[in-house]
């Protein structure tokens, strides 16, 4: 697969989030506001980065049937020794990701790229990759972010100097006062709406432009 | 003939089991490494956070001993919340005791037990509490974080008697404290543990700054 089409498929065309639907409990769970997002996207890129660029380099030599399980073994350690790391040398970053590091561990996308793309490519387009649908990740992370938090909080950008320095303690915008929020969208079902609907708009974009691309062959016409 | 695919079969799941056995191997090695390397660094910034927390549970009080050094273990698993032994560190101004504070637990939070830093002057009087360490819910029950709101500042400069005894509990139960918006479970039981809390000290008395440290404090 050439550059292009590997960054097409992690940010639209195979988008995490709104098309393979993979990793939704970390993206349901906490994506309550702008930072959150931002704090889950970028460590969500950084362990994939370490598991595509490690099943590329070892996929090729393990036998079918236990790749998946040796992915197990290699996403949990890595992501243990990335948090064992940063706590120890970066502790105010950890102590802003605070749950979400561990949360990755439970998310299926990384073991989906390492066993059904890294495992299979070369170093470079596996790591591409990795950035790839880490970025997608992030962009409905970020999306789902800023719409609960500011249905629900009545912010934009509450919390931001956790994830990114002090210096980003000034960013936040209040729009409304809190007490207005509406608290459904930061529960679970809330989250699982507002994702539905972002899916349906997805589905209907993606529609309309096969539509216009290929009629024939998007109204189902056997005859093209 | 089968046994020769037996014997074939036979390998290939050897093989497959040793590589499985390799990677394991591999994964706690490389976690052991990291581990030792990194345990001196993580054990003091605990420390560090932790005194960075005495000083807000204690709300500007002067007091001129090492705290860390003057430390008892007490345990009472129904006032404290946990079965373990429990610290607590005595604050002194010229050998006088002026607070305590007590790494108490809340065992009953959303998604586990919280653990609190509880700062009390010896008549009683809240001095400030702050969650040292839990798992709620990121943006609804880890509201009780001073820095992400100010919630747990709702207990400073109370008592047993402020709130009266029947009103130490959340809004939702009938009693005197907010609860967080979205999360009712987690600030109800960092409630009761602090009121056991308390409890705990008034039962103790002035016991809890016996003995005086041995050297120097």
């Amino acid at each position: 697969m050439d550059a292009r089409s590997i960054v097409a498929n992690g940010l639209t065309t195979q988008n995490p989030g709104l098309v393979q639907l993979l990793g939704l409990c970390p993206l349901l769970a906490v994506s309550t506001t702008v930072a959150y997002g931002l704090g889950l996207g970028l460590a969500t890129i950084a362990v994939l980065l370490i598991s595509n660029t490690l099943a590329a380099l070892i996929g090729r030599w393990l036998l079918p049937e236990i790749r998946i399980a040796v992915f197990v073994v290699v996403i949990a350690a890595a992501v243990t020794a990335v948090e064992l790391t940063l706590a120890a040398w970066l502790p105010a970053i950890h102590a802003g990701l605070g749950i979400f590091l561990p949360l990755i561990v439970t998310n299926c996308l990384v073991l989906a790229r390492a066993e059904s793309f890294a495992s299979r490519n070369a170093l470079w387009p596996a790591m591409l990759d990795a950035l790839a649908m880490g970025a997608g990740f992030m962009l409905v992370l970020l999306a789902l972010g800023a719409s609960r938090e500011l249905l629900g909080h009545g912010s934009v950008g509450a919390g931001l100097d956790d994830v990114l320095g002090a210096a980003w303690s000034a960013t936040r915008i209040d729009v409304f006062p809190e007490r207005h929020g509406l608290l459904l969208v930061l529960l679970p079902p809330g989250a699982f709406i507002l994702l539905g609907l972002m899916l349906a708009a997805r589905n209907r974009a993606a529609q309309r432009t096969q539509l216009r691309r290929s009629p024939a062959i998007a109204l189902g016409d056997s005859r093209a | 003939m089968a046994s020769r695919e037996t014997d074939a079969n036979g390998t290939r799941v050897l093989r497959a089991a040793l590589t499985l056995a390799a990677a394991v191997a591999a994964a706690v090695v490389l976690l052991a490494l990291v581990h030792d390397a990194t345990r001196e660094r993580v054990a003091s910034s605990e420390r560090a956070r932790r005194a960075a927390a005495f000083d807000r549970v204690l709300g500007g009080i002067d007091y001129d001993n090492d705290l860390l050094a003057d430390r008892i273990e007490v345990r009472d698993p129904e006032l404290l919340g946990t079965d373990a032994s429990v610290p607590v560190y005595r604050a002194r101004l010229a050998g006088r005791p002026v607070a305590v504070i007590i790494e108490s637990v809340a065992p009953d939070g959303y998604s586990g037990s919280i653990r609190l830093l509880v700062g009390v002057a010896p008549d009683g009087r809240l001095l400030g509490v702050r969650a040292l360490q839990h798992r709620e819910t990121p943006g609804l029950g880890d509201a009780i974080e001073e820095r992400r709101s100010d919630w747990i500042r709702s207990f400073d400069g109370r008592s047993l008697g402020d709130p009266p005894p029947g009103r130490w509990k959340v809004r939702k139960d009938g009693g005197d404290f907010d609860q967080l918006t979205g999360a009712t479970v987690t600030p109800r039981a960092v409630v009761a543990a602090v009121r056991n809390t308390l409890l705990f000290v008034e039962r103790q008395g002035a016991a809890l700054f016996e003995p005086m440290p041995t050297a120097n404090g």
